[in-house]
């Protein structure tokens, strides 16, 4: 088991006011992502658990990517992999960052 | 005097020889080994019927069952290499070299067989290719195939799977060679003659169905997001723009959501009736849910499917059927249909390099080619026009004179930047170079050539190749859909910028697509059971995609 861990400073605060949500299922070939707005407006953070080793580059260059692309700020994301390959993590983080956007 | 008929001569010897086995056609099964061991000589070529889904199992067996002592050095020409049986016949001496098209589950082995130095490699070739050669250089002496059902006089039905059978029989008999058919049943009257009784020498009744590969089957369960998400760039961002209404689908899962994509999110773009009205494609199930919502016109078959007869039955409309009812598929034709009569061809693969050239051979996978790369070319004796080809064929010269200039096929590359155990998609090199090397090949089997390839799509975006003008842009349309593989993050982003500003890669939000639409419930069915109740319980999928 792999943890990886990225720090960002993000451009604004993440969209909306939910406190927490959970997106995607631990299950082979896909993931998990607990997103809490727990951080500073301009802090984001993803830890990731992951079986599949060796992968850091790829991870750090979706995590880079989505902090840019979703601007997450405020948000601290948890990653349980089930081995997703990074289409779909990409995919899960920006849904997680959807999540927390909607009104509860 | 030249004798030039010693060939006529040689076969009838080798119908004499086998004639102590048979009464009139009827061989018994148990004397199928010593049939062949007295009809093929050391040194001939035997095709051996290994179609894409159809396999004559007992002559297979009967065949690696001769004594190699009395038969040996065969060089078999097939169009598959599918069952353990068709390794088995290099491993145990009796054959020598072979030429081929395609061996799915068999590429590990062959792979090991062809490094061993047990397999004497002619060529990987595309169906198309492999059959023109049975008729110039490659014509077998002994044709072995596969029907359901004899008559007496050795006409034969071969039911939905047809496929390679005429191709095969016509070069095999009318070149003095022998045929010999392998049959479920024996009947007193065949339900319609697909073979001619006197193509066919020997007949042996097997008492058991001949194996059938449900090849072309793809479980709506599993198809993911991110194949959604391509599945829609395709629609909107190809079939749309090029009105591309004939067409070939790959077997993949990102072509089978695109399948199952039609009635919802086409419908939702207006695209009924415009495109994907016209195919060359085998009987998929996931095409059911557009076939019964009305988008599909009629579809040609290079095989069936095991599960969909009832249902090509009951569509006629769509499918062609033969007098008695059932599917008549061939795959010879279809292949040529493909080539010559559709204006576009988008599949799977598992490499790409820089260049667009795409392989699926990986270092210890052999697994050929199929009908692939005569799909996935420009058929350069093209002459009809259509409005696709003609818009594809502006694209890569836009300056040139409208009359004089040719169209181009759409050739589309569709998958996700990872696949199985997160092995890129994109590479520097494919494996396909390495096999090349290690076995001494004049030619890496290269499925797909890149100046073939109009379009790649991933997760990322599309990437259009026509309109990429040099090398280098060739190079970073390719990067700049390549996603988080080591050739996506070796991208130069200004120059991507560039290329997107010109189209030659669009993202989904340039084509009005947000990822996160990418939805399951997109999926006109979500289950092999949601197919089974759009064709109204007339499909009837095999049991291990059955899980009620």
């Amino acid at each position: 088991m792999e943890h990886l861990n990225y720090h960002h400073v993000a451009p604004s605060r993440a969209k909306g006011s939910k406190r927490q949500a959970i997106v995607g299922v631990v299950a082979s070939g896909d993931l998990e992502v607990l997103v809490e707005r727990t951080l500073p407006d301009t802090e984001c953070e993803v830890n990731i658990r992951t079986a599949v080793e060796g992968f850091g580059d790829v991870w750090k260059a979706v995590v880079a990517d989505f902090v840019e692309r979703r601007s997450p700020g405020g948000l601290k994301l948890s990653v349980n992999d089930g081995g997703a390959r990074p289409d779909m993590v990409a995919l899960r983080l920006s849904q997680a960052a959807r999540a927390v956007a909607d009104q509860s | 005097m030249t004798v030039l008929d010693t060939a006529r001569r040689a076969r009838d010897r080798r119908l004499q020889a086998g004639a102590q086995y048979a009464q009139g056609k009827r061989v018994a099964r148990e004397n199928a080994t010593a049939l062949l061991e007295a009809v093929i000589q050391s040194g001939d070529r035997v095709c051996l019927e290994g179609d894409n889904q159809k396999q004559a199992d007992l002559l297979a067996v009967s065949l690696a069952a001769m004594d190699s002592n009395k038969v040996h050095d065969l060089h078999m020409v097939q169009s598959g290499v599918v069952l353990p049986e068709h390794l088995d016949v290099f491993e145990r001496g009796i054959a020598r070299r072979l030429d081929y098209a395609y061996s799915g589950p068999q590429s590990t082995r062959i792979a090991h067989l062809l490094f061993g130095g047990k397999i004497e490699l002619g060529a990987v070739h595309t169906y198309l290719e492999l059959f023109a050669r049975y008729y110039i250089d490659l014509t077998p002496q002994v044709a072995l195939i596969a029907a359901v059902s004899a008559d007496r006089h050795g006409n034969l039905y071969t039911g939905p799977n047809t496929e390679d059978t005429p191709a095969i029989a016509e070069a095999t008999v009318f070149k003095d060679g022998v045929v010999i058919a392998q049959v479920n049943e024996i009947v007193d009257t065949v339900p319609r003659v697909d073979i001619p009784g006197d193509w066919v020498n020997f007949v042996i009744e097997s008492g058991t169905p001949f194996y059938v590969e449900p090849l072309f089957t793809r479980d709506p369960a599993a198809i993911s997001e991110t194949q959604i998400l391509t599945a829609m760039l395709a629609i909107k961002g190809i079939y749309a723009p090029y009105g591309v209404a004939r067409l070939n689908h790959g077997i993949g899962f990102n072509t089978a959501a695109i399948e199952l994509l039609l009635p919802t999110y086409g419908e939702r773009l207006g695209l009924k009736g415009k495109v994907a009205s016209h195919w060359a494609l085998n009987p998929h199930p996931t095409l059911i849910p557009a076939i019964e919502s009305g988008w599909v016109k009629q579809i040609h078959s290079f095989g069936s499917e095991v599960g969909m007869e009832p249902y090509i039955r009951a569509r006629s409309d769509v499918y062609f059927t033969g007098p008695d009812g059932s599917l008549r598929s061939n795959r010879a034709f279809c292949q040529v249909a493909g080539l010559y009569a559709c204006d576009m061809f988008i599949g799977s693969t598992l490499q790409i390099d820089l260049q667009g050239n795409s392989s699926t051979v990986t270092a210890d996978r052999v697994a050929g080619f199929g009908g692939a790369p005569n799909m996935g070319s420009d058929a350069r004796g093209r002459r009809h026009p259509s409005k696709p080809w003609l818009q594809a064929g502006k694209e890569a010269d836009p300056g040139g004179p409208a009359p004089l200039r040719r169209g181009r096929k759409l050739v589309v590359q569709i998958g996700e930047t990872f696949g199985d155990r997160n092995a890129p998609m994109f590479v520097e090199h494919l494996d396909a170079l390495k096999l090349a090397e290690k076995l001494d090949l004049d030619l890496a089997p290269v499925m797909l050539y890149g100046d073939d390839v109009t379009h790649i799509v991933t997760e990322e975006g599309i990437a259009n190749l026509l309109l990429c003008r040099d090398a280098d842009e060739r190079e970073h349309a390719v990067r700049g859909v390549a996603g988080f593989t080591e050739i996506g993050r070796g991208r130069h982003a200004g120059m991507v910028q560039r290329l997107r500003t010109r189209g030659a890669i669009r993202r989904p939000e340039d084509l009005g697509i947000d990822p996160l639409d990418a939805d399951r419930r997109l999926l006109s069915a979500r289950s092999i059971r949601d197919l089974v109740r759009w064709s109204g319980n007339l499909y009837e999928p095999p049991s291990r995609f059955r899980n009620w």
